[in-house]
């Protein structure tokens, strides 16, 4: 399967990337490459095979209901680049 | 009594379908160690794992699927022992992961079913399944001009996302459905049904088609409202408005769209396509739930009675009628006041005055029943006054009164009062020959054939007797006397 340029732009914009418009025509290619050569897998005959989700041959680890974190909000905000007291912001969404 | 929507040249029916996010009540998040409680300091209740940061891996709660197993039971659904986790791909400030862990494919419950007692009989409304999921955080827009605030303390905590089938028909139904939902929750302590603090929230997809057919049309999907009166307004609106389009030669756009409450009509949100594409792949960092079928019989087991089977007893066991035992179990606190009250009692009565006399009072003073300022131990008291014919049911009615205002015993209020019932005879039968002897040009109208003066003659002699005479044996002593 080939990715055309429309595809390349809708990926690069549900995936918030900007992707200048000079690149993605050498995208689209390298793209279209990587997809070609996943699709060999095609070729492995997977009738009655259910599909896996995980390598891990274990069954989930799994918690208590008990209250073990938080209640730190200054680390949680250490890293925002313009926290407003307790809050994050951003720039206003506009509905 | 089909809702139909009245067209030019013909009639539409109304297809709708509620998707429902409601909150685990657990201590702890879905896949976190913070804290669930409700308004709390903002960003207070956020682990790291919450707040998205990288390298923080989720572990999940075993409460939390216990819960959605309980529900699913509750709704009489196929428990599926296997289910998986998947990525809900999308970008928005409150969803720090940029994706929220849902389930797609393979939801933890599968097909059940929640009947509903309509006027005009017993509908049955398919689920088609119930599936976990991570709560966004939240987003406040009217705390500065040129940004968004954003609270974390919700992000992460267990939601049920619970979809009905296109079964609901008018908008009753659909609010008949949410009611009952949020009855069976609350019996089973899966989630408090507060729709006020949003931990009820209601999606309703709605089409419209030719009365008769039994087409799906394109919906429309109202996304978030968040009271049952909303809800059916808004489908009242949303249907009325594709039958407009359909019949001004429009086509209905499958779009998401907003109620506003105070215009009373719904609108396109106008999101853009590219919205809906979420990408939904297995969660890597999850594997999935394997159940056994122990775990399942085990909350089985320690299911409560939940309302349908409720109702059912409360009929045969303290033959209420079917009316008044659905108001009886529509919600858990209402029930177990009645049966505190009910209990070795006479039920009708204890009944009556909870539909009655108390719901008067606290819809009134807008309290809940759980607030009551009659505690049900009392209640009780008073009934046993009347039953035991202490008190009339007309002196009760302001006993009743005075409990409300001081919150006194019944006992207590009759004896201070001085209202204890006067069922001597002989007190009574003075009181009779006393209206009589003073009331001669009405017994003379009786006697000539105007029965119906008997209920004032009763009047009369409740008056001289401050409303205590027992009723009955005034009636009797009066038809005696004035027959004579």
């Amino acid at each position: 399967m080939a990715l055309d340029e429309a595809t390349v732009r809708k990926i690069a914009k549900l995936a918030r990337i900007k992707v200048p418009e000079n690149e993605v025509p050498t995208l689209a290619e390298e793209l279209s490459k990587i997809i070609e050569w996943i699709e060999q897998l095609n070729e492995v005959d997977t009738e009655n095979v259910t599909p896996m989700t995980s390598m891990a041959e274990m069954v989930m680890p799994k918690r208590a209901d008990k209250v073990t974190d938080g209640n730190y909000p200054d680390r949680v905000l250490s890293n925002a680049p313009n926290p407003e007291g307790p809050f994050y912001t951003v720039p206003k969404v506009i509905e | 009594m089909t809702y139909l929507i009245q067209g030019r040249t013909n009639d539409w029916e109304v297809v709708i379908g509620l998707e429902v996010h409601a909150q685990i009540i657990s201590d702890a998040k879905l896949f976190s160690g913070a804290a669930t409680s409700f308004g709390a300091e903002p960003n207070s209740q956020v682990s790291l794992v919450d707040a998205g940061m990288p390298g923080m891996l989720p572990v999940i709660n075993e409460f939390c699927i216990q819960q959605a197993v309980r529900t699913g039971l509750g709704l009489d659904a196929k428990i599926n022992l296997h289910s998986v986790f998947e990525r809900k791909n999308y970008f928005y400030p409150d969803l720090p992961q940029g994706y929220q862990i849902s389930q797609y494919l393979h939801p933890i419950v599968g097909e059940g079913m929640v009947r509903l007692d309509m006027p005009d009989g017993t509908r049955e409304i398919g689920v088609e399944r119930l599936h976990m999921e991570q709560d966004a955080g939240k987003s406040i827009h009217d705390q500065d001009p040129n940004r968004t605030f954003i609270d974390l303390n919700r992000s992460g905590v267990a939601l049920m996302e619970i979809v009905s089938k296109p079964d609901l028909r008018s908008p009753e139904e659909a609010g008949a459905y949410l009611r009952k939902l949020r009855a069976i929750v609350q019996y089973l302590g899966t989630c408090d049904g507060n729709m006020e603090q949003g931990s009820l929230r209601c999606d309703a997809n709605v089409s419209v088609r030719p009365s008769g057919s039994d087409e799906l049309r394109t919906r429309a999907e109202i996304k978030n409202i968040n009271s049952v009166r909303f809800v059916m307004q808004a489908i009242e609106y949303e249907a009325e408005r594709q039958v407009d389009v359909y019949e001004t030669g429009g086509s209905v756009v499958q779009e998401t769209r907003l109620y506003d409450p105070d215009r009373g009509e719904t609108r396109s949100m106008r999101s853009k396509e590219d919205a809906h594409d979420y990408r939904y792949f297995p969660d890597p960092d999850l594997l999935p739930i394997d159940l056994t079928p122990d775990f399942v019989e085990e909350i089985k087991k320690n299911l409560p009675e939940l309302p349908d089977a409720k109702k059912v007893r409360f009929i045969s066991e303290y033959g209420v009628t079917e009316s008044d035992a659905g108001i009886l179990v529509a919600e858990q606190e209402t029930a177990k006041y009645f049966e505190e009250v009910a209990l070795g009692r006479d039920a009708k009565l204890a009944a009556n005055w909870v539909i009655h006399e108390l719901f008067g009072v606290l819809n009134k003073v807008g309290k809940g029943i759980s607030d009551s300022p009659i505690v049900a131990d009392k209640l009780g008291n008073l009934v046993d006054l009347i039953s035991n014919n202490v008190i009339s049911s007309r002196i009760a009615k302001d006993v009743f009164e005075e409990m409300v205002a001081k919150g006194k015993d019944p006992g207590v209020i009759v004896e201070e009062k001085g209202l204890k019932q006067i069922t001597d005879a002989g007190e009574i039968e003075i009181a009779v020959n006393n209206v009589i002897a003073d009331n001669a040009d009405q017994v003379k109208k009786f006697r000539e054939g105007n029965q119906k003066l008997v209920g004032w003659f009763v009047g009369q002699v409740m008056k001289k007797t401050q409303g205590k005479a027992n009723p009955q044996m005034v009636n009797e002593l009066l038809l005696e006397k004035l027959k004579g």
